[in-house]
């Protein structure tokens, strides 16, 4: 098992310019630790459509990497995505799931397939072009620096210790305001004849 | 097949000169025509789904890099749809049109089928404006959904009442 900081902080370091379309318990880390918030979109208000979100992203700019911060509840509730991902096959796909085995940000409930579900093999069956698995971090940060140079897409599953939290998450006209805002400063990096409305 | 004059190459040739790059889709009966014909085009890529709530966020996630995606899917679909509808289109002022197969359709009202019968109240529901193409004459109607889009910045849905007619299309 590896800590979420840990994770997020081994996948900053290969970033460089890539688009990240982050979710669920990782985005809290990733947001402290990025070093480019005008290329990040938190997928607040659309739970398990990360992985749609930037296949979108990686078929409309595919010079530019796209990683994709999932976790496994939100995958479970889209999994086809593994096998239209793959379908498009985009080279710059990076899709890092985060395996904590719960919906952490209700409680704690399990998800289903604790213990049967191999989501390494789903993606590989998919037909992702290269799949691993980590549930050590220093694995994972000896490998990652080539992992971030294969050809995707690309299926990364790591093992992390589960981060319960209590009470839910509120919405609010501001936390409403962050998903709009962030797709438009992507935009901005991305489409040079962008007007924003 | 119903002789409704609409064609799928004439709906095409209105999605190329309103600049569309991408159309993501499930194929569904009323709109089967137009599959072959996006195949057969040359500005337009298709982007398949495995479930129809995938559409609407690659949709977003093409606009994001400029692109102009479409979706096509059909009304049941749509309700699968529900959450990106909210989420990812509406709740980030998507301006995206939305062509849906409009499963049951009939201009009399009177229709057994409850995906038919809800889709019209649904659309009011999520405050999403539309427009019906029922025969080849409506064809104009689009030019208006895409303007609409691009006006409130808002997803717009246009309903398709009939199949596409029968036209030779080299797919290939």
């Amino acid at each position: 098992m590896m800590t979420y900081k840990d994770a997020v902080e081994v996948i900053q370091r290969e970033r460089g310019d890539a688009v990240a379309v982050v979710t669920m318990t990782q985005t809290k880390y990733w947001n402290r630790t990025s070093a480019h918030p005008e290329l990040d979109i938190g997928i607040s208000n659309g739970m398990s459509k990360a992985s749609s979100v930037g296949l979108g992203i990686a078929i409309g700019a595919p010079e530019r990497n796209v990683y994709v911060l999932d976790g496994d509840g939100s995958l479970l509730m889209n999994l086809g995505s593994l096998v239209t991902v793959a379908t498009q096959a985009p080279a710059n796909f990076f899709h890092f799931l985060f395996q904590n085995n719960v919906y952490a940000v209700t409680g704690g409930q399990p998800v289903p397939g604790v213990g049967k579900a191999d989501f390494q093999k789903l993606a590989e069956g998919s037909g992702y072009r290269h799949t691993r698995s980590y549930d050590d971090i220093e694995s994972f940060a000896t490998d990652f620096p080539e992992l971030s140079k294969l050809e995707g897409p690309v299926m990364i599953v790591l093992a992390v210790e589960t981060e319960i939290q209590q009470g839910g998450v509120e919405q609010t006209w501001e936390s409403n305001a962050r998903m709009p805002a962030a797709l438009r400063s992507v935009r901005k990096s991305l489409d040079s004849t962008y007007i924003p409305e | 097949m119903a002789d409704s004059g609409l064609k799928a190459s004439r709906l095409i040739s209105e999605l190329e000169l309103q600049g569309v790059t991408h159309v993501v889709t499930l194929p569904d009966s009323e709109t089967s025509g137009m599959y072959k014909a996006i195949q057969a085009s040359e500005s337009i890529s298709l982007i398949p789904v495995s479930r129809e709530g995938e559409a609407i966020p690659i949709a977003a996630g093409l606009w994001t890099t400029g692109k102009n995606g479409v979706v096509i899917i059909q009304n049941s679909g749509l309700y699968e749809s529900g959450d990106a509808l909210r989420g990812l289109a509406i709740g980030v002022a998507l301006p995206i049109v939305m062509f849906i197969g409009y499963r049951g359709y009939s201009r009399h009202g009177d229709t057994p089928d409850s995906s038919a019968r809800l889709l019209e109240p649904y659309l009011h529901l999520f405050r999403v404006p539309y427009y019906v193409l029922e025969t080849g004459q409506d064809i104009d109607r689009i030019a208006l959904a895409f303007d609409e889009a691009r006006r409130t910045h808002m997803p717009v849905a246009v309903l398709v009442g009939t199949e596409y007619e029968d036209e030779e299309i080299d797919a290939t």
